[in-house]
């Protein structure tokens, strides 16, 4: 076994075991905990795939970002960590079934994925590349002054939101 | 590539190292001789009043959304930033009209008083 090939054992170990313990904990907060692990793991991930940026943008995005904005939502929810209230609601009989069909797809689609492709040898200065794409007037320049409206709506729309009592 | 983040790696695990030896140390040399009054929670060295899980004001919120949205923002400029010396000026012009639409929904929250610390 390479060196690559165990790390990637490794990251996909930490990946799915902290993914069961998201789901296994009954309390919410250590399960925010373990899902930003489990962020963790895919970002080793993405190294394993040479995609640094990507890698890069997992940590600052999903375990900078989103699990800080889920831990808060955790913090601001009322008596969330009352132990008198039970964390499983009724629902579960309408997720369990939708839970199913989901896995019968993904195994479904796993099993007629057929054999790995090789894929092409990623450019030295993809990042490089990657940056004059985002402002070129024929590659992804309206795309990207586009994603600032939506992040600028995004922020409207939290304080609206945030504000309301 | 896998080489250069051997670096990384390497700093990593002289994090976690950092992070888990002293307290694994203490937890082998210690007497471990517990009572109530060495168990209580204390902060600063000041008991704590009330329960530790406070529900905190939803203002907070805000900031937490605005955090990362400015987040996002930066992974956008990060490869611009880079490409920077190989660009024409149209391409830092509509770097610089990103920045200013994102700074409206700075100023926005801010006039909003969203930015104030309750």
């Amino acid at each position: 076994m390479t060196l690559e090939q165990i790390l990637f054992l490794l990251f996909a170990a930490i990946t799915l075991g902290a993914a069961l313990m998201v789901v296994l904990r009954r309390n919410v907060f250590h399960a925010a905990l373990f899902m930003i692990l489990s962020f963790f793991g895919v970002a080793g991930l993405y190294v394993l795939l040479e995609a640094p940026f990507l890698a890069a943008v997992q940590l600052i995005i999903y375990i900078g970002g989103i699990a800080i904005l889920i831990v808060f939502a955790i913090m601001l929810t009322r008596d969330l960590m009352n132990p008198n209230i039970p964390g499983a609601i009724d629902q579960w009989k309408w997720a369990a079934p939708v839970a199913l069909l989901l896995c019968a797809m993904l195994i479904w689609m796993a099993l007629g994925w057929g054999r790995a492709t090789p894929a092409a040898p990623v450019p030295d200065n993809s990042l490089h590349l990657l940056g004059r794409t985002l402002v070129d007037a024929e590659g992804l320049a309206l795309p990207f002054e586009v994603a600032s409206v939506l992040l600028l709506v995004a922020l409207i729309g939290a304080v609206t939101v945030a504000r309301e009592r | 590539m896998l080489n250069q983040f051997a670096f990384i790696g390497c700093f990593l695990l002289v994090a976690l190292t950092f992070g888990i030896a002293p307290p694994a140390l203490a937890w082998l040399f210690r007497p471990k001789k517990p009572n109530p009054r060495k168990s209580q929670i204390y902060e600063c060295g000041m008991q704590t009043h009330g329960e530790t899980w406070v529900q905190f004001k939803a203002q907070y919120y805000t900031f937490a959304i605005a955090f990362v949205l400015f987040d996002v923002e930066a992974v956008f400029l990060l490869p611009w930033a880079l490409a920077y010396n190989a660009l024409a000026l149209y391409a830092v012009i509509e770097a610089v009209i990103f920045i200013a639409i994102l700074l409206v929904g700075l100023f926005y929250l801010w006039r909003k008083r969203a930015l104030e610390w309750m």
